[in-house]
């Protein structure tokens, strides 16, 4: 069976759902094998093996101080060794980066926003900022797919020992920006927006204050997202900003709270299963996509609400 | 080296002609292209053409030297794209338009657009710094800007959100905040660089009456494939490298419940919760 080169750039345990769903999806078109960005410690290398992985290319240094340049050029060398049937990656504005450099790198097209990869290669692909999809191909080289989170369930854990490991030398990048400063993401504790099952989003109709957002989400063990009117006005972190310009989400439900719900959140958002929404102005466009809506205030419906959740667990 | 402080810096933008998202958007035809009728210079573009006037006034505009190119690849229509940007302020114009190009996908932009910048180079002097945008509006793959740098072999530093570009005694550096997934970085390269721009680089400005007056007396120098080398077959749909063989539109979300709060909504929120079981 062909294998299939699934890129992780920063593995860490316990092993994230993206990665794991991105293994089991390799799985599914052929045999797992992973080029990952840097160095494995064993119980990780173990984790991939235990996810599917046969074998692992690693770096023998870091990639980490120049941008993009270098994992691309890992990357390709990893798939000029293995010779895999497919290339797979997230679908994160990174992953996507390095994606296309190694597509030019190797001669082969890339497909970005996957959702769904059938065993003969042809991709179902979410365009037109989610309200089209389209199958696509790729007919030169050997396919790189970008897959969005959400697009698979995960297989579950077999006992599996270590993998076959792989060390590359890293390659010469050529040309790179220098990373002369990094500060990480505030721990949340929160799942990460892009994975999350549920998004509890706000927008200016919060007005400064994301508090019922919050309490909403963590009783649901979901994600804060917003909209970019609430991260412009410095009311929460760019980084939860959910639409165009921000991070693309399909969870199984998305809770949007004093968000009008213009074309470039609604990007962001439209392909989530269940989509409620809670908003004062009933022309919101928001409820046109909504499936259960409430014409109400933030302030006293997601208290209620969470107070409602509260009750009916104890 | 004192001269090569400050000195002016030749700049290309990239924008592109893109359906108005604001409209309904359908892929037609058997190629499953866009149907490009109602189209305007991509709203994530006019970043990165604010970027290139910013950093091209800091050294002293038009009148010290600097260059603001704003170059579109697009059919006739795409000249739109160029025209807006001149209004908007940039310095001059380049049209790359080419039947054959139709049906491109992003190997073949970045193939074309490449060559266009060497074309630009070849013309006007060696480039410091393509500026794009951080996705496209239409195909949204981000896939072009880090394509150039590959191709053109430059330092890339994209989805910069902040960008200023400094003097050092090597020569010019274009130093930059980036906010990855899940960190927030500070980047530096030594010029020529690629920069792609995100939208909260700056605020853009609106083209004014004396732009949309200047914009009439400069020249939109129009580029065909055959002008850059660059065969029919390479480019286009022929010579694609992904194919769309089918799409639709997502099936419209069936018509949901709509409430209005008499003080119970936040239960009732919760019964419709429970019944899908999401809680
Ligand atoms: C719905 C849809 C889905 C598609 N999916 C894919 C895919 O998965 N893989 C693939 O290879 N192609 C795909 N394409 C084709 C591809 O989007 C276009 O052909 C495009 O020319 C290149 O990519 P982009 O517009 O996504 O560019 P992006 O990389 O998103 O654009 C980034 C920036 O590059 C600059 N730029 C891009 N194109 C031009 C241009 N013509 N002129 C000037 N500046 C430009 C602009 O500054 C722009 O803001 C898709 C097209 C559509 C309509």
């Amino acid at each position: 069976m062909a294998s299939v080169l699934v890129f992780l750039d920063v593995p860490a345990l316990p092993l994230p759902r993206a990665a794991r769903e991105l293994l089991t999806l390799a799985g599914s078109v052929g045999e797992p094998v992973v080029a990952s960005a840097r160095p494995l410690e064993t119980e990780l290398a173990e984790a991939l093996a235990a996810h599917g992985a046969r074998k692992v290319y690693e770096p023998a240094g870091d990639l980490d101080t120049v941008l993009v340049a270098a994992k691309a050029a890992f990357l390709a060398e990893a798939a000029t060794a293995e010779q895999p049937a497919a290339i797979l990656l997230g679908n994160s504005f990174e992953d996507r980066e390095i994606a296309a450099r190694t597509g030019i790198k190797l001669g082969s097209g890339v497909i970005t926003d996957a959702v769904a990869v059938a065993p003969d290669l042809a991709v179902t692909k979410s365009v037109l900022a989610g309200s089209w999809t389209s199958t696509c191909r790729v007919q030169a080289g050997t396919p790189i797919i970008t897959v969005k989170a959400n697009s698979v369930e995960p297989a579950d854990a077999v006992e599996a020992g270590a993998p076959a490991r792989i060390e590359l030398p890293v390659p010469e990048a050529g040309p790179a920006a220098r990373v002369t400063g990094r500060t990480g993401k505030r721990v949340s504790g929160r799942p990460e927006l892009a994975e999350a099952r549920v998004i509890v989003a706000g927008g200016r109709g919060m007005d400064g204050n994301f508090g019922p957002v919050e309490e909403l989400a963590d009783l649901l063990g979901g994600a804060v997202g917003a909209s970019r009117a609430a991260t412009d006005a410095g009311w929460i972190e760019h980084s939860a900003q959910v639409g165009q310009t921000g991070k693309t989400v399909s969870p199984q439900l998305y809770i949007s709270a004093g968000i009008s719900g213009a074309i470039q959140q609604k990007a962001g958002m439209q392909t989530a299963q269940v989509i409620v929404a809670v908003n004062k102005d009933a022309d919101a466009p928001v409820f046109e996509i909504a499936d259960f809506g409430v014409v109400g205030d933030v302030f006293s419906v997601l208290p209620q609400a969470a107070a409602e959740i509260r009750k009916r667990r104890a | 080296m004192q001269e090569a402080a400050n000195r002016p810096l030749n700049i290309v933008v990239l924008v592109k002609h893109v359906p108005d998202a604001q409209f309904d958007r359908h892929l037609t035809g058997p190629g499953h292209t866009l149907d490009r009728s109602e189209s305007i210079l991509s709203e994530l573009d006019e970043y990165a053409l604010e970027a290139a006037l910013q950093l091209a006034e800091a050294r002293g505009g038009e009148a010290a030297g600097n260059r603001v190119t704003a170059l579109s690849m697009g059919p006739a229509a795409a000249v739109n794209a160029v025209k807006k940007s001149l209004q908007i302020g940039a310095y001059s114009g380049v049209h790359l338009s080419d039947e054959a190009l139709a049906g491109s996908d992003a190997a073949g932009t970045s193939l074309a657009l490449a060559a266009a910048v060497r074309a630009i180079a070849d013309a006007d002097g060696p480039v410091d710094l393509v500026i794009s945008g951080m996705a496209s509006t239409d195909g949204e793959t981000s896939l072009v800007p880090a394509q150039l740098a590959e191709r053109l072999q430059l330092a890339q530093v994209t989805f910069a959100s902040e960008l200023e570009v400094a003097d050092s005694a090597d020569g010019p550096l274009v130093k930059a905040r980036r906010d990855g997934d899940s960190f927030t970085e500070t980047v530096e390269a030594p010029l020529p660089a690629l920069v792609s721009v995100t939208d909260q680089a700056n605020d853009p400005r609106y083209p004014n009456f004396k732009g949309i007056m200047a914009a009439k007396k400069k020249t939109v120098r129009v580029l065909s494939l055959a002008d850059l080398g660059i065969e029919a077959g390479q480019v286009g749909r022929d010579g694609a490298w992904t194919t769309v063989a089918a799409s639709a539109p997502r099936p419209p979300r069936s018509q949901g419940t709509i409430i209005t709060d008499d003080g119970s909504a936040g239960v009732q929120l919760v019964d419709y919760l429970a019944a899908q079981k999401l809680i």
